[in-house]
């Protein structure tokens, strides 16, 4: 388990991450979603200990983490970068050995892992002939070659294709079933919504939302209900359970605190026509976003 | 530990196999091996050139057949002024001497060539002298025994009475020696730290640096490049010793030769040995203020200006000891002897042509390895703020952010 305990960091008044309490349950994937800003990267080095935190305690499995556990953890950097000049290969092979591996390890697991991102014949180029998408994908073998038992992911999908996404996301879901914990950080809060037991959600370097993905949506107190009818809904706009209502082409999208207020809503459609669709929809982690932060998220 | 060896020997093979070590190695070994045998080129060429100068000369008997015979070369030219004059220009001589008789029957020389040289004349100028002389001692009725006593050099012997100080010759000698270690120690920290700054640099531009720092402490980074560049230098002067080593011996070595003037073919070993240690100990400080500058910035363009003021006092360092050469003993060399920046330089050079106590050497040394340590301990603190710093912010302004961020608050 990893955690966080009021941690601060300041650069000089200014607080880049601001009194941040996590706590990351082991062998689980754990999102972190922010804007740009938020604090999601120095977060990241406070964890792997680049920086030093200037106030708070981190620890993991109750230890701190030093260049001692430097072959139990992996890290994607957002800035991504690799020797150019460098054959991928011998890339691998450096970036492996500093994380504990000896070539002879590393050699097969390179191999399989070009295979399995379908790029066996980047092996002997150079880094600077290959495209940003496979480098990124080169670097991210770098991260998970030596079998982290912690993986630090900092934006992996930014900047890849949809097919390259899916090739990513299904390597890191495998890497979970086989008991590494990853932490990872988007500003797409779909990405979090899909992989995610639990996750924290960043705002200037405060935590805003914090725990697991259900018992957020749950605690959150509020449901959508989305209405498409043949007549006119507006009338609902005045109801007092709505808490928010939100006009759309076919009908309203109305907010409501619980299921109860539905029924509510429910009853009062009838008889005023034909109803196309009743849904009761789970709150979206934008939404929540919105609501906790009063701005949009994007 | 382990990783120190892996970084160092990434660093070291990656240097060796690039083109741009091997093909400066591989001019400068040619330098090398061209210098060794410089006198044998020139002797050749020499050969092969117009062979030896010649004279004409117009002049009067009894002057006209001495000169003649005491000018090598000199030639009693049979025809008149302007057409020797002519014959010069045409390049048939190298010049004309004409020799006239002067008011109290002395001969008075004029010397005609195509354009002036820096020998211009010398030689002819001594040889009438020598005739003029002769001339007038007959006329003041001097015999010639009582003239060659009169012109024979006077003997004059010099001696050092402190004990232990070098002969006229082990001096020369020395100077040639430390002013060869001087020039090496210079290009190779200009070199060396040169390049530990790029590589620092370019870690931090294609952002690799970021993954190498979260698998290997900064600081066991910083120290095992310096290693291993230092590797590099002493693999590359290694290969130069040795193409000026059978540079020596296949060259003529001969007595009068330039080898044997710088008496290296005899070499002082002391001078060698305290070479090294001053040459590792300048490295190593000025590496570890190369990386740490090399920190502080983010582009490889940037490195080489960061440098510069290391530069400078490399420099400073170098025009320093050159002027210790001969003057040893002056107030500002001996302070500037235990400034730890010149005193791989100025110390050494100290040592090699002057008088220096032991407890003096020990006092430089301590100094200097106690900033090597200073400096590799604020260094490694900048590197670790500085490698994770991409703003472009002046050099004072990049130090301090650095250190706030390398440090707990």
């Amino acid at each position: 388990m990893l955690k966080l305990e009021n941690v601060t960091k300041k650069f000089g008044d200014f607080a880049a991450v601001d009194h941040l309490s996590l706590e990351i349950p082991a062998k689980q994937m754990f999102g972190f979603l922010g804007a740009n800003g938020a604090g999601k990267t120095t977060t990241f080095r406070m964890i792997l200990g680049l920086m030093d935190q200037t106030e708070g305690d981190i620890s993991w499995n109750d230890g701190e983490i030093g260049y001692e556990q430097s072959h139990l953890i992996g890290y994607l950097p957002e800035e991504r970068g690799l020797y150019p000049k460098l054959k991928v290969e011998d890339q691998l092979v450096y970036l492996a050995k500093l994380r504990g591996m000896s070539k002879q390890e590393a050699v097969p697991e390179i191999n399989r892992w070009l295979e399995r991102f379908k790029v066996p014949e980047y092996r002997t180029k150079k880094v600077e002939e290959l495209s940003k998408g496979n480098q990124q994908k080169i670097q991210f073998i770098s991260a998970v070659l030596h079998k982290p038992k912690l993986l630090i992911l900092d934006e992996p999908f930014s900047g890849l294709d949809p097919v390259n996404v899916g090739m990513l996301k299904e390597a890191v879901v495998e890497l979970k079933e086989a008991g590494t914990s990853i932490v990872f950080s988007s500003h797409r809060m779909e990405h979090v919504e899909e992989l995610c037991e639990s996750l924290c959600i960043m705002h200037k370097g405060k935590p805003v939302v914090h725990g697991g993905l259900k018992e957020i949506k749950r605690s959150f107190g509020k449901q959508k209900v989305r209405i498409e009818a043949e007549f006119d809904v507006g009338f609902l706009r005045d109801k007092e359970e709505v808490l928010h209502y939100k006009e759309t082409s076919e009908g309203a999208i109305c907010q409501v605190k619980e299921d109860k207020d539905a029924e509510e809503l429910f009853e009062a459609l009838q008889g005023r026509g034909f109803v196309r669709q009743f849904v009761l929809e789970e709150p979206s982690l934008e939404d929540i976003f919105i609501e906790k932060v009063g701005e949009s998220y994007e | 530990m382990n990783k120190f060896f892996v970084i160092l020997s990434h660093t070291y093979t990656n240097r060796i196999k690039s083109r741009a070590f091997i093909i400066t190695t591989l001019l400068t070994i040619a330098a090398i091996l061209v210098m060794a045998n410089i006198q044998t080129i020139m002797d050749t060429f020499q050969e092969e050139g117009s062979g030896e100068s010649t004279t004409a000369i117009i002049a009067e008997e009894p002057v006209a057949s001495a000169l003649s015979s005491s000018i090598t070369g000199g030639e009693l030219y049979e025809g008149g002024e302007e057409e020797a004059k002519k014959a010069v220009l045409e390049g048939e001589y190298d010049g004309l001497l004409v020799v006239e008789e002067g008011e109290n029957g002395l001969p008075e020389g004029h010397y005609y060539m195509d354009q002036f040289t820096s020998s211009s004349g010398a030689e002819v100028r001594q040889a009438l002298q020598q005739v003029k002389a002769t001339i007038a001692a007959e006329e003041q009725e001097i015999s010639g025994e009582a003239l060659s006593v009169i012109s024979s050099p006077v003997s004059f012997e010099t001696t050092a009475l402190e004990e232990g100080a070098k002969s006229e010759e082990e001096l020369n000698q020395a100077r040639v020696i430390v002013y060869i270690m001087l020039f090496v120690m210079y290009l190779a920290v200009v070199m060396y730290g040169n390049i530990i700054a790029t590589e620092v640099t370019t870690e931090k531009s294609s952002r690799v640096m970021e993954i190498l720092i979260s698998s290997v402490s900064p600081v066991t980074q910083m120290f095992a490049k310096i290693t291993g560049v230092a590797l590099v230098g002493v693999t590359q002067i290694g290969l130069f010793i040795l193409a000026g080593f059978l540079g020596i011996t296949f060259a003529d070595d001969t007595e009068g030769s330039l080898i044997q003037m710088a008496g290296l073919s005899n070499p002082d070993w002391g001078v060698i040995s305290y070479a090294v240690l001053f040459f590792l100990l300048g490295y190593f400080l000025y590496a570890t203020l190369a990386a740490m500058l090399g920190s502080l910035v983010s582009r490889v363009e940037d490195a080489q200006q960061i440098v510069t003021p290391m530069m400078m006092l490399v420099i400073a360092a170098f025009f320093l000891a050159i002027s210790a050469l001969s003057t040893p003993e002056a107030t500002y060399i001996i302070i500037a002897s235990y400034i730890p920046f010149f005193t791989p330089f100025v110390m050494f050079t100290r040592m090699g042509v002057g008088d220096v106590a032991l407890w003096e050497t020990l006092v430089s040394l301590g100094l200097l390895v106690g900033t090597i340590f200073l400096l590799g301990i604020i260094g490694a603190r900048i590197y670790r703020g500085g490698v994770l710093m991409y703003s472009s912010a002046s050099l004072l302004k990049n130090v301090k952010e650095a250190m706030q961020l390398s440090k707990k608050e």
